[in-house]
């Protein structure tokens, strides 16, 4: 299959690891990526933030970048939630029907509903030997739904130990803007967070979102904490002894 | 009234209350998410009442006269309010024509919307609280912080403490388990109780139909209020009307289990109008306004409005569990309180405009709430009305200067390509080994206590085009 990447702004710049890994973990199935370059940013952010106008022109840009008919693939629930859930709302605050049925067009997908839903593989070959936590995002568990789709995904990987999180389900604080309008609730949250993770003893901490990851990671850097983050897509990629 | 951030400080730091809310929330929420599981019918029952609460709202005013006629057959009077001073004008005049210097108050945040112990007291009046967390919070000369458990914040052993001090014949031994002190309040209360004459309380519904004000409670306190006194004074927001009885049949499922986990309150009592020898001999109803048509007139925003008050919304969400409800001012807290404040006050003010942005839109609270209100969709909306009313200002904040410039960047492949590259260079010089540990400007909230990867030197699309472009 022919599948489009999509890669967030964020990840583009800071995580170029994701992408990759998503790209050698499709190939690796026997499928084709592409990478449309008109892309940059979904517009997600600015639309959460309360800049309306700003967000529909990104989400025109984004649509019109995935335009032709191929598969989308996110690796980011963030993103394609934005797509799915946020572009509609887009649309009626900009009055531009068009742009709703623009993006119903686009048969966007979170990476591991892809590779669930559509693919039907939940054993992708992978071996992680490590320890590892993984930490529902709040897109990936109430806009998306994607329920225990990565944990299939994590327990099929060879070698790899995952543990499980306490209240896994809670939010790390991140939510964008939130994290430096609000940044001192923000860290009482991530370091529940980061207390719930180093309490498991797990060496990394996985999720499908790079900017949830980059806040909990960036707690447990400063703290020294010895605990890595990694997208889901890089363990999915990860190779080892057969 | 400061922005949300500067008043969630103190919380944050207060050990006590972070332990508290923990604790109380927990088994809040987890006596909810065990009550919806009973019923099969939980997720039909829900979208019931979001039906019959819109259906409620776009049809307000034929059901608030309905209301009218039917209260005034039934020999009560209603005042109409179109604001806090106007509902406080209404009520301290009724008080005083009574003659009463002493009147009883049920937990009601519409009396705390409009400022009634204030207005009161100056006009010599004083205001008994009858609910145990309202009563706990007087004597500690605190704000509530939560709708239903208004003393959440404070431990028993606290609680008890004042009670010892405030009442003598509750004896110097009393112990700090949840009964003996109910006990304690109830003796206090009862006194007062039985001599006072007015009797001010607010309401969950008003069923407009018969021109009936419900009111739902677990300590029973509410109800002694509506049938001791000889004067009952119930102030409502215009929004809490139902059309029938039949509607209430629904709410009453919903809102047991999403507030308490119980299959039913303790008390559910029903008032109407006035009945020769028996309960009070005459019966107010105030109608509020204070914002709300206003809010009734956004068709994203009203959601807020079917609000019924369950505070299910404020036990699962996290940041709530951990600022408690103050910073959120002094009536509606937590997550309904972000969208419902703004809506209710305007979103000019520094204040109003940080309420909207007090979440990360993690959805926790859309998830339980009985009446279906999305209460994400709605703070993004009022974010957007934040932002556009500030567009107009001769000097940008900065913030929109970012988000504008990031927006433009990105709206073209290639500018966005150039600043990418650009950023990266920078970003790389702020780093030491692989990590940021200073942001400068807008961004250093984030690095007060996080750390942020440094860039790889080539981004995702660089990579692309070396490898396989
Ligand atoms: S918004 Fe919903 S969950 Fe929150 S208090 Fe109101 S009815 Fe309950």
């Amino acid at each position: 299959m022919r599948v489009a990447l999509s890669v967030a702004c964020f990840d583009d710049a800071l995580f170029p690891d994701t992408g990759r890994a998503v790209t050698v973990l499709l190939e690796r199935l026997g499928h084709e990526v592409v990478f449309p370059p008109g892309q940059t940013c979904c517009g997600q952010v600015h639309w959460a933030a309360g800049y309306h106008r700003e967000a529909a022109d990104l989400a025109r840009a984004y649509v019109a970048a995935f335009e032709g008919g191929d598969v989308v693939v996110a690796p980011s629930a963030s993103c394609a939630a934005a797509v799915r859930a946020d572009y509609p709302r887009i649309a009626r605050a900009a009055r531009d029907p068009g742009l709703a049925r623009a993006a119903e067009g686009l048969a966007v997908y979170e990476l591991t509903e892809f590779l669930v839903d559509v693919l039907g593989v939940t054993d992708v070959g992978a071996y992680f030997p490590h320890r590892v936590v993984y930490h529902p995002s709040c897109r990936s568990l109430r806009s998306l739904e994607v329920g225990d789709r990565p944990l299939r995904l994590l327990r099929a990987v060879k070698g790899l130990d995952l543990v499980g999180l306490p209240a896994a389900e809670e939010c790390c604080g991140f939510g964008g803007a939130f994290a430096m309008k609000n940044a001192d609730v923000s860290v009482a949250m991530v370091a529940d967070k980061v207390r719930h993770v180093r309490g498991t003893g797990a060496d990394v901490v996985c999720a499908v979102d790079d900017s949830c990851l980059a806040h909990i990671g960036g707690a447990l850097s400063r703290l020294r904490a010895g605990v890595r983050t990694m997208h889901l897509a890089e363990i999915l990629a990860a190779t080892g002894p057969a | 009234m400061p922005k949300f951030a500067a008043a969630a400080r103190p919380a944050l730091a207060d050990t006590g209350l972070r332990r508290a809310l923990r604790g109380t929330t927990a088994q809040l929420r987890g006596r909810a998410a065990a009550a919806a599981a009973e019923p099969a019918d939980w997720e039909d029952l829900r979208e019931a009442g979001r039906a019959i609460g819109e259906e409620a709202l776009l049809n307000l005013d034929v059901h608030l006269e309905d209301l009218e006629r039917a209260v005034t057959e039934a020999g009560g009077t209603v005042h109409w309010a179109a604001d806090a001073a106007e509902a406080r004008r209404v009520v301290t005049g009724l008080v005083r024509a009574s003659e009463a210097r002493e009147v009883l108050a049920a937990a009601s945040l519409t009396l705390r919307e409009i400022g009634l112990d204030g207005a009161l007291a100056r006009a010599g009046v004083a205001v008994q609280e009858t609910a145990l967390g309202d009563l706990a919070v007087r004597l500690g000369e605190d704000e509530p912080s939560h709708p239903l458990s208004p003393a959440a914040h404070r431990d028993r052993a606290g609680i008890a403490e004042l009670f010892r001090r405030a009442m003598p014949a509750a004896g110097a031994d009393l112990p700090d388990d949840p009964e003996a002190l109910a006990a304690a309040a109830r003796a206090h209360l009862r006194e007062r109780f039985l001599r006072a004459r007015v009797a001010v309380t607010g309401a969950n519904f008003l069923v407009a139909e018969t021109g009936t004000a419900v009111v739902v409670e677990s300590e029973g306190n509410a109800r002694m209020c509506l049938t001791l006194p000889e004067t009952l004074i119930c102030v409502a927001g215009i929004d809490k009307v139902v059309p029938t009885w039949d509607d209430m049949e629904v709410f009453l499922q919903l809102l047991p289990r999403a507030s308490t986990g119980d299959r039913m309150t303790p008390y559910v009592s029903s008032w109407t109008g006035v009945t020769p020898g028996d309960g009070p001999r005459a019966f107010h109803l105030v109608l509020l306004d204070n914002g709300r048509t206003r809010a009734l007139a956004d068709e994203v925003g009203r959601a807020a409005l079917r609000c019924v008050g369950c505070s299910a919304c404020l036990n699962v969400c996290p940041v709530y569990e951990r600022t408690g409800g103050r910073p959120y001012g002094p009536v509606h807290q937590g997550p309904i309180g972000a969208i419902l404040t703004p809506q209710l006050r305007g979103v000019e003010s520094a204040a109003m405009a940080s309420l909207p942005y007090a979440s990360t839109l993690c959805g926790a609270c859309a998830d339980v709430c009985p009446v279906k209100i999305d209460i994400p969709d709605v703070l993004v909306h009022l974010r957007g009305l934040v932002v556009d009313s500030r567009r107009r200002r001769p000097v940008p904040p900065p913030e929109m200067v970012l988000m504008r410039g990031l927006a433009w960047t990105m709206g073209d492949p290639r500018r966005h390509a150039a600043v990418l590259r650009r950023g990266t260079r920078w970003a790389r010089l702020l780093s030491r080994g692989g990590r940021i540990r200073r942001l400068p400007g807008l961004l250093g909230a984030w690095t007060e206590a996080r750390d942020l990867p440094a860039p790889p030197a080539e981004s995702f699309r660089a990579w692309w085009d070396r490898t396989r472009a």
